[in-house]
């Protein structure tokens, strides 16, 4: 009676859905080449992206443009901190990564956070590109041209794989389930957000902002909380994209991640907390087969994620025969008390 | 003028203003509301009614004067800090969380006045205390059943019933009700109307509202705005005899 979790699976059917995904990303090294293990690598960072996004638009109804810098500075700080020929373990890069963003994030929203819809959205443009021209401006990190860097190693307690000395095929699976296993994780960390009072509120905000100051919540406090937690998430996948490329360049930073990530989640499906994964798996699986069929990629690209927006107005996840999705309007659900059987009439005049 | 003693006042207002870009919506409002008090605003449209509760609630900054609430100024301080201070409001135009479910509405209201922060991460169906204070706020307000329903569903009624519960389950000290019969149909504002009686009893209630007949029924004490400026305030019978108000607003219906 408290109400469903509007981005969550509504049915056991749906969550099946969710872990049968998993499971299958799981499975995958085992019957894929290395090239797909390193391509669905790429698309589980830029899941990971999106989903951090997702908090934000989903989940509070910010929409923002700057969400990318957090993922490009967390990728610098790995630069920083794991130099070329100076590997540093995960266990201090990540939480670096994701501190660093989450830090950048407190600082960029307390003042963003003053601005409602448009303004937001430009307000966090700017900053993005601010973050921006310090990488590509400056000689802070290797300037435009960007710079190599030492992928973080994989260690723990005192012991560290060596991806080398693993036979070359299976090279890309260490970073494959690092991967796997943050998005996972994130999914996880986010689907206890939402159920949780604090997912309440953001869900109050996101519906009736004034309303809910008006309850008594400082809701710029909450809204800053989301964005501080969206931007360490995000560092994660900035940190998860170095440790795949052992490369920086300040393309990482710019406005263009941020408007992919916002196209992640509209492809896969805005109303939902699977959607961003599914919606960045489709696109790096159209980008591979666009570029294999024809020259003009982004031509192909644009045409299909028009048609595809355009048909799908809930994205992927929001196609009414999947299993996973509440309906697609909000106010719809069902209710089970309505009940009292002789006032009713009474009560609902 | 003040019936009751300086002691028993909750809120108090001392030379309110507020002026929109040279356009004087309240002009020096002074006026007190005492502990189980029904005090009454009334005043033609644009009297300013709506502005002196957006200044109480703190949605609007007054550009002179202060505001005391239980014996503190809380001029300065920002609408989701003196509903932790015990003010409650209701809109004039049925303002409530649609998407959301009756009870999660309510709610959230109990939750944002006495949920620690440390237990935000929790899942609300736990917090058995909350869900109660939600419920016994919705059956005062006079919704006793349908709070799975979607709030944004609900005839427009029982919105406005819905909106009183949010207040009450705040469990407020002050009630700034803005117009809580706008838009109901005789039955319902009936309905409406015991429960405000019932209401002031406990609450200190601050009442606008546009019914005359009711206004004088239920009120403790009027004051009436015109143009922004009390231009009386008292005892309903006081006021209803007074001259001025005669002229300027009651017209025949004195």
């Amino acid at each position: 009676m408290i109400g469903r979790v509007r981005l969550l699976p509504q049915t056991g059917a749906g969550w099946a859905l969710v872990w049968l995904g998993f499971a299958a990303l799981a499975a995958l090294p085992f019957f894929a080449t290395p090239f797909y293990v390193g391509l669905i690598t790429t698309a589980m960072t830029a899941a990971m992206l999106a989903l951090s996004l997702q908090l934000l638009v989903g989940g509070v109804g910010l929409v923002s443009l700057g969400h990318g810098a957090f993922y490009g500075l967390a990728a610098y700080i790995v630069y920083f901190l794991s130099p070329e020929g100076a590997a540093k373990p995960i266990w201090l890069t990540l939480p670096a990564a994701m501190c660093g963003s989450a830090l950048a994030a407190l600082v960029i929203g307390a003042i963003s956070l003053r601005t409602k819809g448009f303004f937001f959205l430009m307000v966090t443009l700017a900053f993005g590109q601010l973050v921006y021209s310090v990488f590509h401006d400056t000689k802070l990190g290797g300037g435009t041209d960007g710079a190599y860097l030492a992928k973080p190693l994989l260690s723990a307690f005192g012991f560290t794989l060596e991806t080398t000395s693993l036979p070359r095929s299976k090279r890309a699976w260490p970073v494959y389930y690092v991967a796997l296993v943050q998005l996972v994780l994130m999914f996880g960390l986010l689907t206890w957000i939402l159920r949780s009072m604090l997912g309440r509120v953001l869900e109050g905000v996101r519906v009736n902002d004034g309303r809910m100051r008006a309850l008594g919540f400082n809701t710029f406090a909450y809204k800053l909380a989301a964005f501080t937690i969206a931007g360490a998430l995000a560092g994660a996948a900035g940190h998860m994209w170095a440790m795949q490329s052992g490369f920086v360049n300040p393309e990482l930073v710019g406005w263009h991640r941020s408007a992919e990530a916002l196209l992640h989640i509209l492809l896969g499906g805005i109303g939902t907390l699977a959607g961003p994964i599914v919606g960045a798996f489709a696109f790096i699986f159209l980008n591979d087969v666009a570029q294999q069929v024809t020259e003009r990629k982004l031509l192909v690209e644009g045409a299909v994620i028009l048609a595809a927006v355009l048909l799908m107005r809930n994205g992927i996840t929001g196609l009414r025969w999947l299993p996973n999705l509440p309906s697609a309007k909000e106010g719809t659900a069902p209710d089970h008390d309505l009940a009292p059987p002789q006032k009713e009439a009474h009560v609902d005049d | 003028m003040t019936e009751a003693g300086s002691s028993s006042v909750l809120l108090e207002t001392v030379a309110l203003s507020k002026s929109f870009g040279g356009v004087s919506a309240v002009r020096s409002v002074s006026l007190t509301l005492s502990r189980g008090e029904l005090h009454a605003v009334i005043g033609p449209n644009g009297a300013g009614k709506s502005t002196l509760v957006n200044l109480l609630a703190g949605l609007l900054e007054p550009t002179s004067g202060r505001i005391v609430l239980d014996k503190r100024d809380v001029t300065q301080l920002r609408e989701h800090q003196r509903t932790h201070l015990g003010l409650a409001r209701s809109f004039q135009r049925t303002n409530i969380l649609g998407s959301l479910t009756v009870l999660e509405n309510v709610r959230l209201a109990a939750q944002a006045i006495s949920l620690p922060w440390q237990r935000l991460t929790r899942p609300p169906d736990g917090e058995v205390q909350l869900i109660e204070t939600a419920r016994s706020a919705l059956a005062r307000a006079g919704l006793e059943y349908g709070h799975g329903r979607i709030a944004g569903t609900l005839a427009h009624g029982q919105q406005r019933q819905l909106e009183i519960a949010m207040a009450l389950a705040a469990r407020p000290k002050v009630l700034l009700l803005d117009e809580p019969l706008a838009g109901m149909g005789p039955e319902e504002g009936e309905r409406v109307a015991a429960l405000l009686k019932s209401l002031a009893g406990e609450h200190a209630v601050l009442l606008i509202e546009h019914d005359m007949d009711f206004v004088f029924a239920v009120a403790d004490r009027l004051t009436v705005l015109v143009e922004g400026a009390v231009l009386a305030t008292g005892r309903p019978d006081d006021v209803r005899a007074n001259v001025e108000v005669q002229a300027a607003y009651l017209g025949g219906h004195a």
